[in-house]
């Protein structure tokens, strides 16, 4: 569905690249994990597929097309983002910010049509925040609002899900919502893209996993593959060791204290 | 809103220094009654409270589109530097002693070309229409033409020192049906344009990445944003001078009274807008007879209270 080809990202006036020949394919049906330290890239990499940093070399392919040639609005019908940070300037109620998930398909000239209305009660009602649409954004919880975000991509209804730190600042119970939620999105068909720093919750949800480094692919493949002590020690400069989730049996991660001894 | 907006017009059209009643300005309003009393009506009265209303539609639109795509509470119409572009071509106009038909023009010119200034600022820092280098672009500009307007005047004569000061301070005083036409016809296309252009604004409110997420072209967008707000201010510049924070304070008032979105946002602004201006130039006429206050005056002396409450609000 994505697919990045050695794409190599420099900001203007930087002198480091902050992406470096990283290819990623994001299939239908899965979810694909990157993860990585901070300033490795993660970021980056969603704002590249936004077309929102200057790709310097390589290529983003979007079910197949060079997404260089296409226009911003066609993208937006097949990749829906929910960006890492976002602080709307002034409220508006939750019902109204999911149909900005229309846009793309409406244009800001086009009527509201029924189609667009179903779209987004189905995207209230899937992410389950359907009992407070009438609310404005600005006196939701942080786990409300990021449901609200996941609601608007839901609407957009393209055929990709990418999310950039959803459980940031999420408590636990949050955090494995916003996980079920992405999760069944890749179950019934769509391409999910997810950006991490939660190493222990992406392994049990993911399919596969791309560990970025520097802006450079560190590790990729299964979560097996990925979540190896010797590959993880050695990207985080942290000693740690790699365990078994003790309920499901996916690979966690456990840091260790600096200190001599000290487990 | 319409029967506070009706209200407001039908007392502008019936108070003033020469009292006429409800009855009586009806029937000179449809063609009846003394010439005297038709002619105060229809000539002097109507354009005025028209103008008074067309001026505040469009800087409460102006005002409102500005703080969403700058995504600013704070963001008002002369923020980038349309009324000290404007005031530098009344200034010149005044002081080159040209025919006092041809300030607005010079206004009108001279917001123009320091919106363009601005926006060409910003452009050449390659901000790709960053709203805070917006921002400080058109307030450096702003400040330039502040200095500009010092150095005119200061080897200027008190007449034209005069003439220069009354126009910064706004006035609906001398409307006429002529400018009141052209007025309406850029408040109209402009604010229509803005309108349509709702959901665009509505997305651009969220931050430049969400919107670009939902397929908006953030820089292009925004500049037509930037460019349609503010040659609406320019307009109203051009026809009455100067009437402070009611781009700014207007929004806010319509957020209050519930809209909710750009769409509702941009038409009860201006239906808000109209009545405020219409409210306030009946003050700036009726207040100490036969003076007029500048109307300018009369709307920051109703917004300055509001914005202090509107800042306590958000700390």
């Amino acid at each position: 569905m994505i697919e990045c080809r050695n794409i190599r990202v420099r900001y203007p006036r930087q002198a480091r690249v902050a992406l470096d020949g990283v290819s990623l394919d994001v299939a239908r049906g899965a979810v694909t994990a990157v993860v990585g330290p901070n300033g490795s890239g993660k970021s980056t990499l969603v704002r590249a597929l936004l077309g929102r940093a200057p790709l310097e070399d390589g290529r983003i392919l979007i079910d197949g097309v060079d997404a260089g040639g296409l226009r911003r609005v066609d993208i937006a019908r097949r990749v829906a983002v929910v960006t890492q940070r976002e602080e709307p300037a002034f409220p508006i109620t939750v019902r109204e910010y999911v149909a900005l998930g229309r846009l793309p398909h409406r244009g800001a000239w086009g009527r509201d049509t029924q189609a667009n209305r179903a779209a987004v009660d189905d995207a209230l009602r899937h992410a389950e925040v359907e009992s407070y649409a009438d609310r404005t954004i600005d006196a939701l919880s942080g786990g409300e609002w990021q449901r609200a975000r996941f609601a608007r991509a839901l609407a957009q209804g393209g055929e990709a899900f990418v999310a950039d730190e959803p459980t940031t600042f999420l408590d636990v119970a949050h955090a494995m919502a916003v996980f079920e939620l992405l999760g069944r999105v890749a179950r019934e068909g769509r391409a999910v893209l997810l950006v991490s720093h939660d190493l222990n919750l992406v392994a049990r949800f993911a399919d596969h996993m791309t560990l970025l480094h520097e802006g450079r692919v560190a590790a990729s493949g299964s979560v097996a593959d990925v979540m190896r002590a010797d590959v993880l020690e050695r990207v985080y400069e942290w000693p740690l060791v790699v365990t078994r989730d003790p309920a499901v049996g996916s690979p966690a991660l456990l840091p260790l204290r600096r200190a001599r001894g000290a487990l | 809103m319409l029967a506070a907006l009706l209200v407001a017009a039908v007392a502008a059209v019936v108070f003033g220094t020469i009292h006429i009643g409800v009855a009586d300005a009806w029937q000179a309003l449809v063609g009846g009654g003394d010439a005297v009393t038709r002619f105060v009506i229809r000539d002097l009265r109507l354009p005025r409270v028209v103008l008074a209303a067309l001026l505040g539609a469009g800087l409460g639109i102006s005002g409102a589109a500005l703080q969403g795509v700058l995504r600013n509470p704070l963001a008002e119409p002369y923020l980038l530097g349309v009324s000290g572009g404007a005031a530098v071509g009344a200034v010149i106009a005044v002081s080159a002693g040209l025919a006092i038909a041809l300030v607005p023009l010079a206004a009108f010119a001279g917001a123009v070309a320091a919106v363009v200034v601005a926006l060409f600022v910003a452009h050449a820092t390659r901000s790709r229409g960053d709203p805070r280098v917006l921002v400080m672009a058109g307030v450096v500009v702003g400040a330039f033409a502040n200095a500009a307007i010092m150095l005119l005047l200061a080897n200027s004569d008190a007449n034209t020192v005069r003439n220069a000061v009354w126009w910064m301070m706004g006035s609906a005083a001398n409307a006429t049906w002529a400018q009141t036409a052209w007025l309406g016809a850029y408040v109209a296309a402009g604010g229509g344009l803005l309108v349509a252009m709702a959901r665009t604004l509505d997305a651009l409110a969220l931050g430049d990445d969400s919107a670009a997420g939902l397929g908006v072209e953030v820089a292009s967008a925004s500049r037509l944003v930037y460019l349609t707000a503010s040659l609406v201010a320019a307009a109203t510049v051009a026809a009455a001078g100067l009437v402070g924070f009611v781009g700014l304070v207007v929004p806010h008032i319509a957020r209050r009274l519930g809209a909710s979105g750009h769409r509702a946002l941009l038409l009860s602004s201006a239906l808000v807008g109209a009545t405020l201006v219409i409210a306030a130039d009946l003050v700036a006429r009726v207040a100490l007879p036969p003076a007029e206050l500048p109307l300018g005056a009369v709307t920051a002396v109703l917004g300055v209270p509001f914005f202090l409450a509107t800042l306590r609000r958000m700390t």
